[in-house]
């Protein structure tokens, strides 16, 4: 079989340290995104264990899925865990989650958790769309803008490159720079008018990565305009996939002129972790009225 | 919280702001509205407030097009009957 470009990885995670066998509380996040599903085990408000991988088409069945393969390899099974909390674009099809809160606010707290306290302005490039959120010290949300008619400069787009052009999702953040000259922008961030129009700088004779840069530079200008909207206040964090492709961050990088911070773990799952955060609180919350 | 709904694409930036400081969650400007943009939601921070509907935020600039005239453009009706000044337009 042709292998498959844009198929990344699908992992697990558990804490070497076993923090789940004295906890005196877990609770879970599960993040249903329309690319990725990601589950998160947390103890005490510390990451115990979690998984990412990819949604399939039955969102019950990926979140259960997640969920089970996070707690693989630890000894917890799921009724020990106190309160779920289910995120994303799929969150109301996790059977067993507690309540459920959107990505935003689970962006912004779980940003909180990865880059610490000094993060303001925080940028959500997820699967299918992107979202600017601005935050307090404690990871609440003051202010936030979501493209909510378009999917582009988002990682489905990139998954569609990877697969145009028969390179590895994962390398596509390295090969856009090995370029003699960065490349003008394509046109359009669309995917299907992008896709289009790479088809027919290839034909032109451009070399891959130059395609790749400009997909990526494209991308970047259009993330920047949304931020620039909603205005950017420092530290600056990235979460969701795209937040892995450095072709992508360090054009962001450059247009922005700010460092963005580096994150504790996968800033994949800073949803998911967002949201176990969320369920720790209200499980207190719900302790304390009893 | 500022909370912006809406999109940006080719033609323009077509973003409604609500306040969620400011709204009271008094709900007036559900009914005001003729095309049923808003709505009013229990958010993540367990307040009261409008917002505007998933199935609209996709489509603003047609749905709000009736009450934006070229000329002789009255005050908003959302805007009109929101007394905490919670609503904006960005067009």
């Amino acid at each position: 079989m042709a292998q498959e470009f844009w198929r990344w990885k699908e992992y697990n995670w558990h804490d070497p340290n076993e923090c789940w066998k004295n906890a005196k509380m877990l609770t879970a996040g599960v993040d249903v995104g329309s690319v990725s599903t990601e589950a998160v085990v947390m103890a005490d408000g510390e990451l115990c264990a979690f998984s990412s991988m990819r949604t399939g088409s039955d969102s019950p069945d990926s979140a259960r899925k997640a969920m089970e393969w996070a707690l693989k390899d630890t000894d917890v099974k799921l009724e020990q865990i106190r309160y779920v909390v289910g995120t994303g674009y799929g969150r109301v099809n996790v059977p067993f989650a507690t309540r459920t809160i959107t990505e935003i606010a689970c962006h912004a707290r779980g940003a909180n958790f990865m880059y610490g306290p000094t993060v303001r302005t925080v940028l959500d490039m997820g699967g299918q769309d992107c979202k600017a959120i601005r935050c307090d010290d404690k990871g609440k949300v003051s202010a936030f803008l979501m493209n909510d008619k378009c999917a582009a400069g988002t990682g489905r787009g990139m998954e569609v490159f990877a697969d145009l052009l028969s390179v590895p999702l994962e390398e596509i953040g390295d090969l856009s720079f090995q370029v003699e000259k960065e490349p003008p922008p394509v046109s359009s961030t669309c995917v299907v008018f992008a896709k289009t129009e790479a088809v027919g700088l290839l034909r032109k004779g451009w070399p891959k990565n130059d395609v790749l840069a400009s997909y990526c530079s494209a991308m970047a200008h259009r993330v920047y305009t949304l931020l620039e909207r909603l205005g950017v206040e420092s530290d600056f964090g990235i979460t969701g996939g795209i937040a892995k492709n450095s072709g992508v961050v360090n054009r962001l990088k450059k247009e922005m002129a700010l460092e963005p911070l580096t994150p504790r773990y996968d800033p994949q799952i800073a949803g998911a972790v967002g949201a176990a955060l969320f369920g720790r609180t209200l499980a207190q919350k719900e302790a304390t009225v009893q | 919280m500022i909370a912006n709904y809406g999109y940006k694409d080719g033609s323009g930036e077509f973003f409604i702001t609500i306040d969620t400081d400011r709204c009271n969650g008094c709900g007036e400007c559900v009914p005001r509205c003729p095309a049923s943009v808003l709505e009013m939601i229990l958010n993540d921070y367990d307040e009261n407030v409008a917002a505007v509907t998933d199935a609209q935020r996709r489509k603003l600039k047609y749905s709000c097009a009736p009450c934006k005239p070229v000329s002789d453009r009255p005050m908003l009706p959302c805007v009109a009957v929101c007394k905490p000044e919670a609503i904006r337009h960005s067009w």
